[in-house]
């Protein structure tokens, strides 16, 4: 025998868990089957860049982690509210009942959450400690914010001058085949497989040096030197976009990465700082505008 | 009027009708009711609302293309989103959720005749016109060399807001918020007085109901973190001085983190005082329209206590990548994710108010609904954030403003328009066209979300906030974002519609116009209920539900 109550939650029942599917798969195919930008931003696209160094390597399949059961529990509960808004309706349920309290689910819905917190807690903590322990370092840059632009120097090199880099205007941008907004006129050359030591600080207001393919963002406060390392292991260019609030140009100071071969390093600091072959532009041109995808 | 328990009608005295209204001037501008100065707030909030909205509806039509079309210039575009941010925070949400429904509901709901003191609630209200206009000449007066108007982000970090703006427009700001915070204080102070104070005989703390309880959690957090802020600012104020100060000057031994310490301590606790009402709200028209008396009410009072506590301690989460030391960054980010059980109590706790409830999909109920959907996708987005690591790539992208755009644009905004069609009989005496507030609703509810989920996507592929030109890359999704302003803007119009309507048409409506559902004090009223309520104070009875 069936009553229409039973019809209901049956129906309800079935459009639910098909709405709550439907949405878990959704947003993980669409949340982290996207194209990836590699080194800069691609075309419309709805995911992290493209890890370039094991830090970012890691931020990624945290982030990852966190979105399966932060998706899972997005489709959990619309899948709940889709069956309770079907089932209980007027309709539906005409008399209501009095139930106000239920303390065994009151518990499961208290310790769920802490059980759910702890498992994104572990790898969480394991991602942050990594970031922050640099390991030995085989060299290091210092990176001054301006207003606008970004200047580096190579503390370890003597014969390096300070490189400043300023962002190139939408001509120079197409002539040069960099991307507007992100390309410099003077990048920031370091060797692929590198512990590279970052120093950060600012000479004005606050700037934030951002490589999003090497999953660094390190604030420049005027007077104090903040730390962090990359190892890039991959070669190519890697642009980032000033990330603290630093007036009006702050749209336009970009970072601009080069990462090269040791030799082509090498040779670079053997020339004071100058690329002895066009590799290098290559290199540049090679690294913007593909995607992982295309690699 | 229906007969309250405990309440005897014919013992009332002579004149209890003569409501001993004031004249326009006097009552509107003299105001000590509670009720008026609820109204006030609210025709104050949807001023502020439409200021603030006017603002972010240009910021999304420059964004719409890559370029700089609309603004003279990008200091101009900066302006815009720093007041855009604090116009709506201090002048529009916290106005229209503490000040309106807070003023309106909370005496009644506790079954008091009015707030402790009313002059003092007379001084909060009229504060905040004060600091608003403090705001608004702060947009005509220099900023600094490259025009009028502060454009340091509503989080006002030293040195952009010292050196970098050295003109007095962010002076009248400084001016503006001082007055807006001592405003919250009184309303703060009263609030707790109220609640604390004048409860009526038999309204025992566990039987207040839940927006009274959610409005005396904001006003202690009100009354802990906005005097922080207030010395922020006054710091900043005498570092500004040429030859003043140098709290945040390093050059003078200070420290610019320092500022941002002080800030948050503030800036946290406020997200917190923005949403629990919204809560509280909430937690009523679930309740009425699914003819249930709420599920764990005292799980529901103490989440919010918890949340509120909790709120005090993680302040420094929205600071991970200024260089703090990583064990105090691993602090942070444990008290972080621990917020999210106490809301997911909440959450839950209203899926089982409605299971096995009767639900009427009424307009409130629509916006009711939508709150508790949003306000978990701006939450787990918010898990995501928490994650320090993680951070490191989505601070100060737009993966951040999507994410408090949904706690707070749909989150206590929505709660908002809940409490506002839930209420608006009782406020009014009248009932709105259901055609224009469906039409509203809808229109706002795909609007926002138009607007505000292709944000995660620019986040995510690495868009960082208060920008006003970007690259080509990010084109497609900010064009998405934009086409939604205009989707919310159709919203807005009908929303307006919808008021004009009602105040012509005038339907009337009864008491308790919701039915059995709608079971606190406020329903035992007339719509609108009289000048002065509770001469004789109800006495709530023990078997009485929340």
């Amino acid at each position: 025998m069936k009553s229409p109550t039973n019809k209901t939650t049956i129906i309800a029942a079935i459009i639910a868990v098909a709405i709550g599917v439907g949405t878990f798969v959704a947003l993980i195919v669409l949340g982290l089957g996207g194209e990836r930008g590699m080194g800069q931003p691609v075309d419309g696209g709805y995911f992290l860049q493209d890890a370039a160094t094991p830090v970012m390597e890691d931020l990624t399949t945290v982030h990852n982690m966190v979105f399966y059961w932060i998706s899972g529990i997005t489709a959990f509960v619309m899948a709940l509210m889709v069956y309770i808004m079907i089932r209980f309706r007027e309709k539906a349920n005409p008399v209501p009942s009095k139930t106000s309290h239920n303390t065994a689910i009151e518990v499961v819905w208290t310790i769920a959450p802490v059980l759910i917190l702890l498992f994104i807690a572990v790898p969480s903590m394991q991602l942050l400690y990594f970031q922050d322990k640099l390991p030995e370092t085989d060299m290091t840059i210092k990176a001054v914010g301006n207003t606008w632009n970004w200047s580096y120097t190579y503390p370890d090199l003597e014969n390096i001058e300070e490189i400043i880099s300023n962002p190139l205007d939408e001509v120079q941008a197409k002539a040069q085949g960099k991307p507007y907004l992100l390309g410099t006129d003077a990048q920031l050359v370091v060797p692929v497989d590198t512990n590279v030591k970052v120093l950060v600080t600012s000479i004005n207001n606050m700037h934030s040096w951002t490589v999003p393919s090497f999953g660094i963002k390190m604030d420049a406060v005027p007077g104090i030197i903040n730390e962090t390392w990359f190892r890039a292991t991959r070669e190519g260019v890697f642009y980032g976009q000033c990330s603290e609030i630093c007036g009006i140009k702050h749209y336009y100071m970009p970072i601009e990465v080069n990462v090269v071969s040791k030799a082509e390093y090498a040779r670079w600091v053997a020339n004071d700082g100058a690329f002895t072959s066009s590799v290098a532009q290559n290199n540049t041109l090679m690294g913007s505008g593909q995607t992982a995808a295309q690699k | 009027m229906v007969a309250l328990p405990g309440e005897n009608i014919s013992a009332e005295p002579a004149g209890y009708h003569d409501d001993g209204k004031p004249k326009f001037f006097a009552r509107w501008f003299y105001s000590t009711n509670h009720k008026d100065i609820g109204t006030l707030y609210l025709i104050f909030g949807i001023i502020s609302g439409l200021i603030g909205g006017f603002l972010s509806f240009m910021m999304r039509m420059e964004l719409a293309d890559p370029g700089i079309q609309f603004f003279t210039n990008e200091h101009q575009y900066l302006v815009y989103v720093s007041m855009h941010g604090l116009i709506m925070i201090f002048f529009m949400v916290m106005p229209a959720l503490i000040g309106g429904f807070g003023n309106w509901f909370v005496p009644i709901m506790v079954g008091a005749p009015d707030m402790a003191f009313p002059r003092m609630n007379n001084l909060s209200f009229w504060l905040l016109p004060t600091a608003l206009i403090c705001l608004l000449i702060s947009f005509v007066v220099p900023g600094n060399a490259n025009g009028n108007g502060f454009g340091g982000s509503w989080v006002m970090y030293p040195p952009l807001s010292t050196t970098g703006h050295p003109g007095p427009a962010f002076d009248f700001i400084i001016i503006g918020l001082l007055a807006a915070g001592f405003s919250s204080i009184f309303g703060a102070i009263n609030f707790i007085t109220t609640i604390l104070n004048m409860r009526a005989p038999g309204m025992t703390m566990h039987k207040m109901p839940l927006f009274a309880w959610a409005v005396l959690v904001t006003a202690f957090l009100l009354l802990l973190a906005l005097p922080v802020l207030a010395a922020a600012l006054f710091m900043l104020f005498t570092d500004r001085i040429a030859g003043g100060t140098g709290f945040f000057d390093p050059a003078r031994g200070g420290d610019p983190q320092m500022f941002q310490h002080l800030f948050w301590f503030f800036g946290h606790p406020e997200v917190y005082i923005m949403i629990l009402p919204a809560f509280g709200i909430v937690s009523h028209i679930i309740s009425t329209f699914s003819k249930k008396p709420i599920f764990g009410y005292l799980g529901m009072a103490y989440a919010m206590v918890a949340i509120g506590v909790v709120g005090f301690v993680v302040w420094a989460h929205h600071m991970y990548t200024v260089g703090m030391d990583v064990n105090l960054k691993a602090y942070f980010l444990a008290a972080t994710l621990v917020i999210a059980v106490p809301t997911g109590v909440k959450i839950f706790s209203w899926l089982a108010t409605m299971w096995g409830g009767s639900i009427r999909f009424t307009i409130p109920m629509q916006w009711a609904l939508a709150f508790i959907f949003l306000f978990v996708v701006g939450g787990v987005t918010g898990v995501m954030l928490a994650n320090a690591g993680v951070d490191a790539y989505l601070h100060d992208t737009y993966y951040v403003v999507a994410h408090f755009h949904y706690v707070l644009s749909m989150g206590a905004v929505f709660g908002i328009f809940a409490g506002f069609y839930y209420w608006f009989g009782k406020m009014f005496g009248v009932m709105y066209n259901k055609f224009l507030a469906a039409a509203h609703f809808w229109l706002f509810f795909i609007g926002v979300n138009v607007i505000f989920f292709p944000q995660h996507f620019l986040g995510l592929n690495g868009m960082p906030r208060r920008y006003v030109d970007y690259p080509e890359e990010f084109a497609i999704w900010n064009q998405v974002s934009s086409f939604g302003a205009y989707i919310t803007l159709a919203g807005v119009v009908f929303f307006f519609l919808m008021l004009i309507e009602a105040f012509i048409v005038r339907r009337r409506v009864g008491d308790n116009y919701w039915g059995e559902g709608a079971t606190t004090l406020e329903w035992t009223l007339s719509s609108p209920p009289p000048y002065h309520q509770f001469n004789v104070l109800p006495r709530i009875e023990d078997n009485a539900e929340h």
